[in-house]
């Protein structure tokens, strides 16, 4: 347990250092990279808290698919080697205010469900008990209990598709 | 503590992960060399009618050596406008992803690195980070040729990312697991018409996911017909023009070690892994004759690879992304659906 929360607190630091480099950063592409290590080291605290399939989803889908596409629009637009001032944004009181309001409710609703305790995790873990495979136990609850849901996302996520094929398409 | 006996010998945990970690340095090496030399080297030329290599040692077989010392002695050339940091780091991203490939790679009962739960889409996941040291490799190059080259070699693996998940989704139904022990397994267990002798190899039931996960290989790899990233008579060697040296020896080595990877995930979900019929799962040999079972069957599927990249002239840039979009993604979404089926109807 205690090589467990000596890396908990060493990806949480990468985290923030990181996070703090995405806002700061003077080129877009090296913002770009920043986030994908905040998103590499939150896939790392995914596997602390013994999630590997989540944690794998987030290297496919957040490394893999959405931050080479960040990176393949930055390329594709502009993207100047070297430092560039005008991307400091003027309105970076208004997004602080933002965060730290997110921050306090989050903070809030955590504390609010787990009252301080050591292990965030209720009595009935259903993730980890199931004969060590919680991909198994991921899959279950999907196809049964959030069927309506995972169906609603589905649908919702074609029909982004096809708006998004009716919009680049001009004739 | 977890320990092993292996020939009769106990092992400590320290000793055993000592062992993997050797074991996956080897195992990335080790095929990028055979494979650049019985394939690049030998096979490439005996295709042409000539004999390749035949200077350097037994017929040529020290020539992996005298090229690696070239490029070794080669400076190190920066350009004056490159990001230098990006410029380094960019090789070893590409390098560091083709590493991790192998670390969920099983080579037998007990010869693994981890043996995940979920290890083939972890394998997927990790096989598109090298995308983001292509990228960078193409925009801190300070190049127009290595932009053009990064760009193209995005858009080409986002493309053929797809079908590659997509095929080994119908793998995954047939298995009922992502653990690739446990696609091993399934494999092995498994019966042709209530005949049991030979296991059940997913080839003979997935012989289409096979197909498009190989088309898919060929593209993620960028090797020829898939060229466009490199396209020599275009854009120099797109992404990796401005390097030379070492950082070239790494992106070279990645090629040919993440071929290797991919040969060797195609041979464990599609040609029953390390197993040997009639040789049960268990038995303590296996962890012996379990990896060179793998890397002879990797060399079966490296040898369709070099094959098709010896064969066909390469892809226009539309060609290339409509044969992803508009042939493969449709096939490989087919295949799962009638997989599907077959598995609820039997």
């Amino acid at each position: 347990m205690v090589a467990q929360s000596v890396f908990f607190y060493l990806f949480a630091a990468i985290i923030l250092f990181s996070a703090v480099r995405v806002v700061t950063s003077n080129n877009v592409v090296h913002a770009a990279l920043y986030l994908v290590a905040v998103l590499a080291a939150v896939a790392a605290e995914y596997v602390l808290l013994a999630a590997e399939f989540v944690a794998a989803t987030q290297i496919l889908v957040y490394i893999g698919a959405i931050i080479v596409l960040f990176l393949f629009g930055i390329m594709l637009t502009r993207a100047k080697l070297g430092s560039d001032q005008d991307l400091t944004h003027s309105h970076w009181a208004l997004s602080a205010a933002t965060a730290l309001l997110m921050f306090g409710v989050m903070g809030y609703a955590l504390v609010d469900q787990f009252h301080w305790t050591a292990t965030p995790m209720p009595a009935d873990t259903r993730l980890v008990s199931v004969a060590g495979s919680n991909s198994a136990t991921v899959s279950d609850s999907v196809f049964t209990a959030y069927l309506v849901p995972f169906e609603v996302v589905s649908v919702l996520l074609l029909a982004a598709v096809v708006g998004a094929i009716v919009l680049a398409r001009k004739d | 503590m977890i320990s092993l006996s292996v020939l009769g010998v106990e092992l400590a945990y320290w000793q055993v992960t000592s062992l993997r970690v050797l074991g996956v340095l080897v195992a990335v090496v080790l095929p990028a060399g055979a494979f650049v030399y019985l394939f690049l080297f030998k096979m490439m030329s005996f295709m042409q009618s000539r004999l390749g290599p035949m200077e350097a040692g037994p017929f040529g077989s020290m020539q992996l050596l005298a090229e690696v010392g070239k490029f070794l002695q080669k400076e190190d050339i920066v350009p004056e406008r490159a990001d230098r940091r990006l410029f380094f780091i960019a090789p070893y991203i590409v390098l560091a992803s083709t590493f991790l490939l192998f670390s969920v790679m099983p080579f037998g009962p007990d010869v693994y690195f981890t043996n995940l739960d979920t290890g083939i889409f972890l394998a997927l996941g990790l096989s598109s980070v090298s995308v983001i040291g292509i990228l960078i490799a193409g925009w801190a190059s300070a190049n127009k040729y290595s932009l053009i080259g990064g760009i193209r070699a995005a858009g080409q693996l986002i493309a053929y990312e797809l079908p590659m998940v997509l095929a080994v989704v119908g793998v995954v139904i047939q298995a009922g697991t992502l653990n690739l022990q446990g696609i091993v397994a399934a494999q092995h267990q498994g019966e042709i018409f209530g005949f049991s002798g030979i296991g059940n190899p997913f080839l003979l039931t997935q012989f289409v996911a096979f197909g498009v996960f190989l088309v898919a290989t060929q593209a993620e790899l960028t090797q020829t017909p898939f060229d466009m990233p490199v396209a020599e008579s275009e854009i120099v060697t797109g992404y990796m023009t401005e390097y030379s040296g070492l950082r070239f020896l790494l992106f070279f080595i990645g090629e040919f070690a993440t071929a290797g990877a991919f040969a060797a995930i195609a041979a464990t979900l599609f040609l029953g892994g390390w197993a040997l019929p009639f040789v049960s799962l268990d038995d303590n040999s296996m962890n012996f004759i379990g990896p060179l079972v793998l890397f002879a069957k990797m060399l079966m599927v490296g040898f369709l690879i070099f094959w098709a990249r010896f064969t066909f002239p390469r892809f226009r840039e539309d060609q290339l992304q409509a044969f992803a979009w508009k042939y493969l993604i449709p096939i490989a979404l087919i295949n799962i659906l009638v997989t599907m089926i077959l598995k609820v109807a039997f």
